[in-house]
Formats: structure tokens, C-alpha cells, sequence
């Protein structure tokens, strides 16, 4: 529960730049980056698009950011967190929020332990969040973080 | 009072909702309950809570509910979300 953000996000499940076609390309490549860290399979990928299918593009919860994620299930090996900065901005059709820039991925095996870097996430992400898709690489996307963390 | 923050999962967007709303309430100096809930359950647990926050893909499946339900568009912006409660609470 220590954690911070910051220390979660390691190079594997940082994306920046990404190129993205559409709103499923850009989860795909979120779910991508959870599955290259051990925290999930590719069918919780799968899982994280049929959400939107189902229940619509709910996940876009503020301008420019969407929050891809499902439930836990076992697809999820571990609770774990990706960060995918997009190159072009994405439409997943929500009225009030589109276009999307970063796609944030998330996966969590209960209710309860992601809850420090979820707190973590909402201090962060209610900052400039111009300045956190400026960053070029990981190393200088964990500083922004760290630095608004605090 | 019970606050229910909906989403459609249980553990990202109402997570975020409930934590930011248990800030503003705390700002407030209101004294409240604020759980989160998915869709699923949402329902059940609406019928003994005053308010509901949800987005706005969502509010239309909470259903026929006597809570208020509020819809907040940016889940990370605080002045929206006391805006919203603060028009929302009881006198």
C-alpha cells in the first residue's frame, strides 16, 4: 500500500506517443502494456473493451482522459496500473470529455488494493495534465508524477 | 446521510467519484457515508441513500430511485463536484 504511482509504472507499462486508430486501439494498447508487467492476461484486454460496449464510453471521466478498466476476474494475475499517452487524440464518443489523450489502464484482483494508487492518481491527474503528456520518456513521466505527488 | 458513487465496474471511476466526493465533504464540513458501487448493486443500494453520483452514460440505468442523482462530468474537478453536492444536500 506504499507504493506511490510513480514507482508502480515501471517502462513496460509506460506508452508514450502511442499511435491509436480508434478508442479500441487505444484500450488495446493500454491492455497491452498491463499484460507485458505480469498484471493481467490478454483476455482482460478483451474485457476492458466490452465495457465500453456494454455500458458505453463512461470511462472517459474527465477532458482528455479515460480510465480503461473491468473487474476483478482472472484475467487479472495482479493489481497493476498502465499509462498510454496518445500521439493523435482518440473520440469514444462521450459528450462531455472528448476527445481522449492519455488512457490511464487498470486492473485489480479485489475491491480494496489499488485503492492507494488510485488515490494517488486522482491527486495527480487533477493537476496540468498538459505538462504530464509532455513527457517524452519514462523516467521523466515518473519525475512529473513524483513532483505532484507530494 | 449515504452517498453512492456508481460506475460501472466498482473499482476505478466510482473509486475516484467517492474519494474526491469524501473530499469535498470533508471541505464541507458534512457528515456523510460515501460507498461505491457498481451498476450491478447500485440499484439496491441507491433505495436507502440520498444522493448518487454516476456519470452521465450511467444515470439512466439507476433507475427509478427516491436519491438525488447527480451527474458529474470531470470526475477530477473539485469545484464541479461541490457545485453539485452543495445544490444536492438536504438544508
Amino acid at each position: 500500500m506504499s507504493e506511490t504511482l510513480a514507482d508502480e509504472l515501471s517502462d513496460d507499462a509506460i506508452v508514450l506517443g502511442a499511435e491509436a486508430e480508434d478508442w479500441r486501439s487505444a484500450v488495446r494498447i493500454a491492455g497491452d502494456a498491463l499484460t507485458a508487467t505480469g498484471s493481467t492476461t490478454a483476455e482482460y484486454t478483451a474485457e476492458m473493451i466490452r465495457a465500453v460496449e456494454e455500458l458505453g464510453p463512461y470511462i472517459v471521466i474527465a477532458p482528455s482522459i479515460a480510465l480503461a478498466h473491468s473487474r476483478p476476474s482472472p484475467a487479472v494475475l495482479k493489481t497493476g496500473i498502465s499509462w498510454v499517452s496518445l500521439a493523435h487524440p482518440v473520440e469514444f464518443g462521450h459528450a462531455a470529455n472528448d476527445p481522449v489523450r492519455l488512457v490511464v489502464g487498470l486492473a485489480a484482483v479485489d475491491h480494496d488494493s489499488h485503492l492507494a494508487t488510485m488515490s494517488n492518481l486522482a491527486g495527480v491527474l487533477s493537476g496540468d495534465i498538459d505538462r504530464l503528456l509532455e513527457a517524452t520518456n519514462p523516467e521523466q513521466l515518473r519525475a512529473l508524477i513524483r513532483e505532484n505527488t507530494q | 446521510m449515504k452517498i453512492v458513487a456508481v460506475c460501472g465496474m466498482g473499482i476505478g471511476t466510482s473509486v475516484l467519484l467517492k474519494m474526491n466526493a469524501e473530499k469535498v465533504l470533508r471541505t464541507l464540513g458534512v457528515d456523510a457515508d460515501v460507498e461505491a458501487a457498481d451498476i450491478g448493486v447500485a440499484r439496491g443500494m441507491a433505495r436507502d441513500a440520498q444522493i448518487v453520483l454516476t456519470s452521465e452514460e450511467l444515470a439512466p440505468e439507476i433507475g427509478d430511485v427516491s436519491a438525488k442523482v447527480i451527474v458529474i462530468d470531470n470526475f477530477f474537478d473539485l469545484e464541479e463536484i461541490t457545485t453539485k453536492l452543495k445544490a444536492a444536500l438536504p438544508e
